[in-house]
């Protein structure tokens, strides 16, 4: 048992807590889509521009300025609410959350309440060891984003020498997706695993869409995780926290890991649990909790006037579920059958990162079982060494394609291939260029290479004796000495061939 | 040389066209006028002299130069101080405002600026439209040309003083249950509320979303027309604007003058007449239909039960849709900024301070109460309530125009009451609304005509009265068309315009 | 029906943001009282049966294209603001802010 720094008094350890309560999630996933233009204004949306300067009268809320739907927008929801297996609204619309706060520009968020785009779906999510869990959605609902305050401290304090903020209105309006999942249960243990899984799953899913560039680190992307525990899966659900802005996958599993220990402690001590917001710490992997606010839960939505309801023909929905690409999980199982790999070597690939190189490096003519030899290999040592992502190593698919070609057609062998690999990565060039810059080809006439086998026979007259006596074993010392000779360029199998037609 | 002041805006376009006057000439009158007589009628917030000669020295050199020019070139306007106007102080009538000078056009602002239309000035209004006597301004009250110890309506009472004091040929109003219809009866000037989507909502500060709707402010119907068609029509800015084209209006007018109705039916909706109404207010509503049956009109009875509910629910529907739309004054971004006088200065104390220091007692109420109607726990019961009761007007106004071509009414109850008389009786103060609200709640246009002149019932000198014509949502040319045919036969009754019968100002 | 107390103004003016003096209180709950109880009878005839208007024309799917327009100049953007400073909007101390 720890104390933190958060004011809770005790946690229970997480296999202990798990053993003893059944915990429940709930995920609320933001994601901004990649429009160029905002939710309800044509300002262009960017990451990274200077402050305010996007920004029209819509986005920053002045008066007289009235919202319209970017179409695109719907669309892109649209795409998210069927690779979510959901069903697409025939009518919808969007409502006024009213709350105060300065970055909120109209001081109303702009979102769908009881009419979301898209309802009832769901994905299914695969964890590390291949263990499928399958995640209920309730809803995917289009929303617009707030700007961002920056606090600012109090020296240097220009409001009554108080502390202050700055608010830059460009991420005001951005186009939101909100996914909400209804409660996640019958994970048990694995609770942190298939949250983490989860959110990830929705990453790729979003780059695959192309709807989002779905940056965690750039905020893209963001998770507010429910939790709660009860004492059986049979028990009714017990009150539950709401950890706010989780913004990584191991954040994600980390929140909820901590939930469950913070709720048990409370449980264990016959205490109720508070409903509340909470607060992730990165810091620690702890949650604190929120600040207390008195009308927070009083939003007074109602049907935003200034709109009208989003009705998507059937037409356009089918039209845009045939246009959906592969879905990330209909894509491994397709490729697994394609490949051959077994379930252990499939499951490594993905978790490596290493699909879409191997996907890549087939297409560039190696087999899957070339492609996944180099990549889960050689490379993925070398990756670890350097400390970097297997994509981010500097070598393409079509460059182990070329390398293996080279192999495969005999021009040099595996050990070769490896230093040909050194001087791709160092730089110096595609496969072939560096082949012939360092001079390494094998050697495949066989003048010289018959001068070496003759040197060397010369040189062991005895072990020549034995295998004429017709002992074959010791002819791999002549075939060593060849191979020293020709500093590994020659073909060991050719060499055999002539030392054993040579000694005849 | 005619006093370029009392031409009507069509009559001022021609004598422009005909090269007999200048833009400037004309915006130089008006400017003058405003000098002479706005001290007593404080129609105007804000006057834009040079704005508004430089415009018309614009046009001026562009009709030199052959240029072909809208037919409204060179025709000064005043516009309500709700519509946001780039460089012009917008303020809608609040402190929370005052000095904020938009960095953006309206789009009926743009569209008047295309046409080379000189902006003389933003006009007095009740604060953020909410009122129907303009005594609700932040910023002094509006005089009624007729009796300066009277209101002039709200909350547009300034467009129309402006007009009926021949300060400004037209202006802008806007209308979200009576503001520009109420005002045009009082003094005697022509207001228009279009179709819902007919004129773009886009830079109009927002009262009530969903029943807002900009209009012409004229001394003629014709007049009205011109100005409709100018800055009505589609807006993409606008998702509540209708892609259609707007229905020939000019035309309508044009052929209403010629005094024929043969085959019209028009509606006589029970609900709109009787109590609470003002004697000489039924007895001119009376005479005007009986002009419009000469002219071959048939004149029905119809009825609109659901009427009676349509001030109840505006009452929710307007302050719910207001409380969130006015939520953006809040000291952050623009307009005033007011500390707490004590304790903590936080973001959120600053808003209330903010708040509270710069919203008016009406706009303070409506606010407190649109928000007690969203929320928790009284929604279903008060707004979601109000909301079916629209529908039910809907569906009486398609009953009805299954009746009648166009339905008709008294457009106010009674005639101008003095300043303050209903300052401290909001329940009273309301009722000025009783007939213009349904067409709000339904989205269809109407139009007020001035019809005649009543005793007050304080006794006073006679005062200006207005009928009320509602069509269909879309058919708004049969405003056009049946309020020209009554003013052309009033007109011929009196022998001249009923403003000529207003006393002489400055 | 409506009796609105001096605590329910209190609570619903904290809601919408607005310093109200006590008079003011005083003087709105007052007048709320009758307001409520006259626009009250709405409900009298809001039938479970009657669906909710908030449209008054029935429009769907407006959409717009994707594609930028220019955006507001920034010092048009700030020249409105009460505070600025570093091309943003200055305000005061926002509680719950980390």
């Amino acid at each position: 048992m720890t104390t933190t720094t958060h004011g809770t008094p005790a946690l229970v350890a997480y296999d202990d807590a798990v053993r003893r309560y059944d915990p429940v999630i709930g995920i609320e996933v933001h994601v901004e889509l990649g429009t160029r233009t905002k939710m309800f204004c044509p300002a262009e949306q960017s990451f990274g521009a200077e402050p305010n300067t996007q920004t029209t009268p819509v986005s920053l809320g002045l008066p007289g300025a009235l919202p319209v739907v970017n179409g695109t927008a719907v669309e892109y929801a649209i795409r998210i609410g069927l690779a979510l297996n959901c069903q697409i609204a025939e009518s919808c619309r969007f409502a006024r959350k009213n709350y105060f706060y300065p970055d909120v520009p109209k001081n109303f968020q702009t979102s769908q309440y009881d009419e979301p785009i898209a309802f009832e779906g769901w994905l299914d999510v695969e964890l590390e060891d291949g263990t499928v869990h399958r995640v209920e959605i309730e809803r995917a609902h289009m929303e617009e984003d707030a700007g961002k305050n920056t606090h600012v401290g109090g020296s240097a304090g220009r409001i009554h020498g108080a502390e202050y903020s700055l608010v830059d209105y460009n991420r005001a309006g951005v186009p939101l997706v909100e996914i909400v999942t209804k409660p996640i249960t019958g994970a048990g243990e694995r609770a942190p695993e298939v949250a983490r899984a989860y959110v990830q799953a929705l990453r790729d899913i979003f780059r695959v869409l192309d709807v989002s560039e779905a940056r965690m680190e750039r905020g893209n992307v963001r998770a507010d995780v429910n939790l709660s525990l009860r004492a059986t899966p049979e028990s009714p659900l017990g009150t539950r926290t709401e950890t706010k802005n989780v913004n990584s996958f191991r954040s994600v599993e980390r929140a909820v890991r901590y939930e469950v220990s913070r709720q048990a402690a409370i449980l264990d001590a016959g205490e109720t649990v508070i409903q509340e917001t909470r607060h992730f710490h990165e810091e620690d992997g702890s949650t604190s909790p929120g600040r207390v606010k008195s009308d927070a839960e009083d939003y007074r939505y109602f049907p935003e006037p200034d709109l009208v309801p989003v009705a998507p023909s059937r037409e356009w929905v089918e039209e845009i579920r045939a246009t959906l690409p592969e879905l990330p999980q209909a894509r491994r199982r397709r490729l697994h059958d394609e490949w051959g790999f077994a379930d252990a070597e499939m499951r490594d690939v993905v978790n490596a990162g290493a699909l879409d190189l191997i996907e890549a490096t087939v297409a560039a003519g190696a087999t899957p079982a070339a492609a996944r030899k180099w990549w889960m290999g050689e490379l993925a040592r070398r990756a670890k060494q350097d400390e970097v992502e297997l994509a981010d190593l500097a070598i393409t698919p079509a460059q182990i394609g070329e390398l293996q070609r080279l192999v495969d057609s005999g021009r040099i062998n595996d050990k070769i291939a490896r230093q040909v690999l050194d001087g791709v990565l160092a730089g110096e060039g595609d496969p072939e260029a560096v082949v012939v810059a360092r001079g390494l080809e094998v050697v495949s006439d066989d003048g010289p290479l018959l001068e070496a086998i003759d040197a060397a026979l010369a040189a062991q007259p005895d072990i020549v004796e034995k295998v004429r006596g017709g002992n074959q074993g010791p002819v791999g010392a002549i075939i060593g000495s060849v191979m020293k000779a020709t500093r590994g360029q020659a073909d060991a199998k050719r060499v055999r061939e002539l030392v054993l037609e040579r000694i005849g | 040389m005619t006093d370029l002041t009392r031409l009507s805006a069509a009559e001022l376009a021609e004598t422009l066209a005909r090269k007999e006057a200048s833009s400037v000439e004309a915006t130089r009158a008006h400017l003058d006028r405003i000098a002479a007589v706005d001290g007593d009628v404080h129609a105007f917030l804000h006057v834009s002299e040079d704005d508004a000669l430089a415009t018309a020295a614009d046009v001026d050199a562009r009709r030199a130069a052959g240029e072909e020019l809208h037919p409204l070139a060179g025709v000064p306007i005043a516009v309500k101080d709700v519509v946001v106007t780039k460089g012009l102080p917008s303020t809608a009538g609040s402190k929370i405002l005052e000095g904020w000078i938009p960095p953006y056009d309206a789009t009926l602002v743009e569209k008047i600026r295309a046409a080379g239309l000189p902006i003389l000035g933003k006009t007095n209004m009740d604060e953020f439209a909410m009122g129907s006597s303009t005594e609700h301004s932040a910023f002094g009250n509006t005089h009624n040309p007729w009796d300066l110890d009277r209101i002039p309506g709200g909350s547009g009472g300034g467009s129309a003083a402006a007009v009926a004091a021949f300060e400004a040929p037209l202006a802008i109003g806007t209308d979200t249950g009576g503001s520009i219809r109420q005002p045009g009866a009082v003094t005697g000037t022509v207001g228009v509320k279009p179709t819902y989507g007919g004129v773009s909502r886009y830079g109009l500060i927002a009262m009530a979303s969903s029943l807002d709707q900009a209009g012409p402010v004229t001394r003629t119907v014709l007049d009205s027309a011109l100005l409709h068609e100018l800055i009505g029509g589609h807006d993409p800015r606008d998702s509540t604007s209708i892609a259609e084209p707007l229905p020939p209006l000019v035309e309508a007018a044009r052929q209403g003058a010629l005094g024929d109705l043969s085959g019209l039916k028009v509606g006589v909706v029970t609900q709109l007449q009787g109590e609470g109404y003002q004697p000489g207010v039924l007895a001119r509503f009376h005479e005007s239909l009986e002009l419009l049956t000469k002219a071959g009109a048939e004149v029905v009875e119809v009825s609109c039960p659901s009427f009676d509910y349509a001030l109840a629910a505006y009452y929710l529907i307007m302050p719910a849709e207001a409380s969130s739309n006015l939520a953006k004054f809040d000291g952050m971004r623009f307009g005033l900024r007011v500390e707490p006088t004590d304790g903590p200065v936080t973001a959120e104390r600053v808003m209330a301070a903010t708040r509270g220091a710069g919203f008016g007692d009406e706009v303070k109420r409506r606010v407190v109460l649109g928000t007690y109607a969203l929320s928790a726990g009284y929604y279903d019961a008060y707004y979601g309530s109000a909301q079916k009761v629209r529908t039910l007007i809907q569906r009486d106004f398609d009953a009805a125009f299954a009746q009648a071509d166009v339905l008709v009414s008294p457009t106010a109850p009674t005639t101008a009451f003095k300043l303050g008389e209903k300052l401290d009786d909001p329940l009273a103060m309301y009722l000025n609304d009783v007939a213009t609200i349904p067409a709000n709640l339904a989205g269809v246009p109407g139009i007020s005509v001035p019809n005649g002149v009543a005793a007050s019932s304080d006794g006073g000198a006679d005062l200006p009265t207005g009928f009320q014509i509602l069509a269909p949502a879309k058919a708004d040319d049969r405003l056009y068309r049946v309020g020209a045919a009554l003013e052309s036969a009033l007109e011929s009754t009196w022998g001249a315009p009923l403003l000529s019968r207003a006393p002489e100002l400055g | 029906m409506s009796t609105i107390s001096r605590d329910e103004v209190a609570r619903v003016a904290a809601l919408a943001r607005i310093d109200l003096r006590d008079d003011e209180v005083d003087r709105l709950a007052g007048e709320l009282d009758v307001i409520v109880d006259s626009i009250a009878r709405v409900r009298e005839v809001a039938t479970p049966d009657v669906p909710a208007t908030s449209h008054p024309l029935p429009l769907t799917n407006v959409f717009r294209e994707d594609v930028p327009q220019p955006a507001l100049p920034v010092a048009d953007v700030l020249a409105a603001a009460p505070d600025a400073q570093d091309g943003r909007f200055a305000v005061p101390q926002i509680l719950g802010e980390e």
